[in-house]
């Protein structure tokens, strides 16, 4: 990614479908990441939740977004973080958080990595700004 | 009496207030991001597992699966938007908004 060297971040804290907090931040990360920006991406608190596997919209009757967040590697938006204190509290495993892309070489799952609130908090601190949902 | 809560209980005091409040034999419906309440093994599930106790406690299934959601604590009904009419005629509806 050419960078234009503001780190901006965006951090989702919002369940998804409850309301449109987490759809929109997903096109400001597109938006973002169209601009070259050096973004990094924090799901905490309830915003974990968007990360739940198995996640089926038909019965509300919306297109929901799994396939913009399956594609966030696509997207050159990598570096996409989630607190581990926030899965645990919620009952969900590590490993059982969907995947944001594949690795080109191996086809590998690439999921957001799990950082303790201390990392986040050293990484907020760096940033120029922060756009937070 | 039916109490209806769709707030998620982890940013959120709804589910607790209605409790505090709610009779025995009053029903409690989740929904939207209440639903979230209803998930067994999480920091909030006691509350749940309490209220079954005294209530009967619905589910809305169409949140569930929006959420991707599937193992609920013990005793919680999962309801239909067609059983969510059926609730709303036979009762008195509060909403915990």
């Amino acid at each position: 990614m050419a960078e234009n060297g503001k780190k901006v971040m965006v951090t989702v804290r919002k369940p998804p479908h409850g309301s449109i907090y987490v759809q929109e931040s997903i096109e400001v990360m597109f938006i973002f990441a169209t601009y070259d920006m050096d973004l990094s991406v924090v799901f905490l608190d309830d915003g974990v939740l968007a990360l739940q596997a198995g996640q089926d919209t038909k019965g509300l009757g919306i297109k929901g977004f799994m396939a913009s967040l399956g594609a966030l590697v696509d997207w050159e938006v990598t570096k996409v973080y989630v607190d581990r204190q926030s899965l645990k509290d919620r009952g969900i495993r590590e490993d059982a958080i969907i995947a944001i892309g594949k690795d080109d070489d191996s086809g590998a799952p690439i999921r957001p990595k799990v950082l303790d609130g201390a990392e986040i908090a050293s990484m907020m601190a760096e940033q120029h700004s922060i756009v937070s949902f | 009496m039916l109490h209806t809560i769709n707030k998620s209980p982890f940013q959120n005091s709804a589910l607790e207030n209605c409790l505090r409040i709610a009779r025995d034999g009053d029903v409690i419906l989740l929904l939207e991001d209440g639903v979230y309440a209803t998930v067994a093994g999480t920091v909030k599930s006691s509350l749940i597992e309490q209220a079954a106790k005294r209530h009967m406690v619905y589910a809305l299934e169409a949140d569930l699966k929006a959420r991707g959601l599937g193992n609920l604590v013990k005793d919680v009904r999962v309801a239909s938007y067609g059983d969510f009419v059926d609730l709303v005629e036979k009762h008195p509806v509060h909403a915990w908004l």
